[in-house]
């Protein structure tokens, strides 16, 4: 079996962001994190990996070629993922469908039985790219997991959905994205990341991949700070709080 | 012109609330860009769901019935989307951004050859385009994007549009057959919340709790929920720790809620739970430690033990409102 997993870099939501000069995207200096999502689907990937043996896992990463290829080593070949590829873009350019449109490509030439993907990116916070990568394939999906197992030549997934969960059965190949809640994912060992120096890592440029029209359909015009929420008052005790909720706010 | 397509959110019996909130979407659309709208009712058994939904102002409300949809799956419920929206020549199909919007409506794009933003909060002018805002990085920003494709897809964060009342009139309402084709997933089961509490993006009050209810997070929550006929919601943490059920999520990955009246109890405040909580109308956080980032967003802190000041608390509203 091969599992196909995602490597998708973003700028650390703790830090501090700050708009770029043309307002399209935000500072590019500063420190990068994996996406915590791909973190899962990584962490996913090398689990079924272990428990059923016989599992090669590869990482994909789109972006900038240096960085990406880092972040695909660091993150997911220093983890265990058994190889890399990186396909060069100018991540300014590329939105959710693009991307898509390059995982569609990379499945055609790598064949995989399972594609696991971030549920979405913590910058764009799209939620788009497992989706669009099924139809594209028109292969059946299960989005928003949190519990993924092998039962025989199906896969069972929990989905964590509007009311409650959802119990899905997909027969492979399909397309899984990972919420945060599908496990705990493990830190690379010192073994590890001295092993991932080794490790291939293909390269491809977008222009490799026959995309036809390689133009996003989406773009950001402008990017602002939402105002924010001024702090109110510390109320002295509870009757306090009752009586401010009853005279000034006038909720209860 | 434009000719939008709304999906109704719904339980085949009755559309849900967030549904009069994506058709409001669509009434800001048409006034920026003219045109009109219609409604789809897509499901198995649905058509008092679509009846109810025939006062609004649509071009015609389409029933999609079939025995495939009563539990839709993303790549049948898109296929009948598309199809559906091809022969109506819409050129946006809008959803609001709901665990099955968010599954399918990208697999619509794709059939579409559409462009797609992602929970949508707001309809603005960029450069002359019409722009759609949306919510990045938790919230912390957002950025208006623009489509470039002749037909659109969009998801609607219901919270930042109103649940708009009945316009009155008498749309028609229209079968459409339905061919969610063959797939390759199966549904097995649901396991739902049981709650006689109303919805989370629907109710008017919010008591949310968080890590610091431990296993006491139902008996201090609930009082407080029933007494002001409040939905219960709760921070990452107390789900991830087994205090509250999976879809009591609110945050960057949970439900996204904007009520008149927002308790937060025993929790920090971290960015990705103020991403769906901080357009409440009056925020209360009820925190021992006065240093929490919650704080900077609550109308109202009381810095306390959540364990003896919320049973307090019930006791208090139930007095001054006898
Ligand atoms: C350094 C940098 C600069 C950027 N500059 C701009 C800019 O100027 N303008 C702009 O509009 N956007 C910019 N972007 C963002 C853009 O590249 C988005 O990441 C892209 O549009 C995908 O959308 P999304 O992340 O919202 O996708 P989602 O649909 O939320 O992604 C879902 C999942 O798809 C996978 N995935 C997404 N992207 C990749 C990837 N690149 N490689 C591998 N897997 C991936 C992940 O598993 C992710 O969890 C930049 C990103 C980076 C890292
Ligand atoms: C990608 C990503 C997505 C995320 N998405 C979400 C999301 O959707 N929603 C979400 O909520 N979080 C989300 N998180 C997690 C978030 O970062 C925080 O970890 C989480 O919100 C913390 O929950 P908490 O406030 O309950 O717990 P803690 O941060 O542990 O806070 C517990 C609080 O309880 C208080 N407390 C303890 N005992 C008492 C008492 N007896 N009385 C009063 N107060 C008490 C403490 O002072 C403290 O403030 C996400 C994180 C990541 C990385």
């Amino acid at each position: 079996m091969k599992i196909l997993v995602s490597a998708k870099r973003v700028s650390d939501p703790n830090a501090k962001l700050a708009i770029s000069g043309d307002g399209k995207w935000v500072e590019g200096d500063v420190e990068y994190v994996m996406n915590y999502f791909c973190e899962n689907a990584i962490e996913c990937a090398l689990a079924l990996a272990e428990e059923h043996g016989d599992v090669e896992t590869v990482a994909l990463g789109v972006g900038e070629s240096d960085e990406t290829g880092r972040f695909v080593r660091q993150g997911a070949l220093a983890r265990g993922i058994d190889r890399g590829i990186v396909v060069s873009a100018d991540e300014a350019i590329i939105d959710s469908d693009l991307i898509a449109r390059v995982y569609q490509k990379i499945v055609e030439k790598e064949s995989p039985d399972l594609v696991l993907i971030g549920k979405q990116s913590v910058d764009g916070d799209s939620n788009q790219v497992g989706q669009l990568l099924a139809e594209y394939l028109d292969w059946p999906q299960a989005t928003f997991a949190s519990k993924v197992e092998i039962k025989g030549d199906q896969i069972e997934v929990t989905r964590e959905v509007d009311g409650g969960l959802e119990v899905v059965a997909l027969s492979m190949p399909c397309v899984i994205t990972a919420d945060l809640r599908l496990n705990e994912p493990r830190f690379a060992s010192l073994a590890g990341i001295m092993k991932a120096k080794k490790k291939p890592l293909d390269e491809y440029e977008l222009d490799d991949l026959d995309l036809g029209d390689a133009a996003p359909k989406v773009r950001i015009a402008k990017m602002t700070t939402p105002s924010g929420r001024k702090a109110g008052v510390l109320v002295k005790d509870v009757d306090d709080l009752v009586a401010k909720l009853r005279g000034e706010a006038r909720v209860i | 012109m434009s000719k939008i397509l709304v999906i109704a959110d719904h339980d085949n019996v009755a559309a849900k609330k967030i549904t009069l909130n994506t058709i409001d979407f669509a009434k800001q659309l048409i006034a920026k860009k003219g045109g009109s709208f219609d409604i789809a009712v897509i499901g198995n058994g649905c058509g008092s769901a679509a009846a109810g939904l025939t006062g609004y102002g649509a071009g015609a409300v389409h029933v999609v019935e079939h025995a495939d949809l009563a539990h839709p799956l993303a790549q049948g419920f898109a296929k009948v989307v598309a199809d559906l929206a091809k022969s109506i020549g819409a050129d946006v199909v809008a959803m609001s951004a709901s665990s099955l919007g968010k599954d399918a409506m990208p697999r619509v794009a794709v059939r579409l050859q559409a462009g797609m933003a992602s929970d949508v909060i707001g309809i603005v002018d960029a450069g002359g385009a019409v722009a759609f805002r949306r919510p990045m990085w938790a919230g912390n920003l957002v950025g208006d994007v623009v489509i470039d494709t002749a037909v659109q897809v969009v998801t609607v964060r219901s919270s930042a549009f109103d649940a708009i009342a009945a316009s009155g009139g008498a749309s028609p309402v229209q079968s459409f057959a339905a061919d969610p084709g063959a797939s390759r997933a199966k549904f097995v089961r649901f396991e739902g919340t049981q709650s006689s509490r109303p919805d989370l993006t629907e109710a008017a009050v919010v008591v949310a709790g968080g890590r610091g209810l431990k296993d006491r997070f139902g008996p201090i929550t609930e009082p407080l929920a029933d007494l002001l006929g409040g939905a219960i919601g709760a921070s990452r943490a107390a789900v991830d720790d087994g205090f509250a059920p999976n879809d009591y999520q609110i945050g960057q990955t949970g439900k996204v809620v904007a009520p008149q009246l927002y308790f937060a109890i025993a929790i920090s405040g971290a960015v990705q739970h103020l991403a769906g909580m901080k357009n409440s109308k009056t925020i209360v956080a009820i925190n021992k430690n006065a240093d929490e980032p919650i704080f900077k967003v609550a109308d109202y802190g009381l810095v306390a033990d959540a364990f003896t000041a919320v049973p307090e608390l019930v006791s208090k509203i139930k007095a001054v409102r006898s």
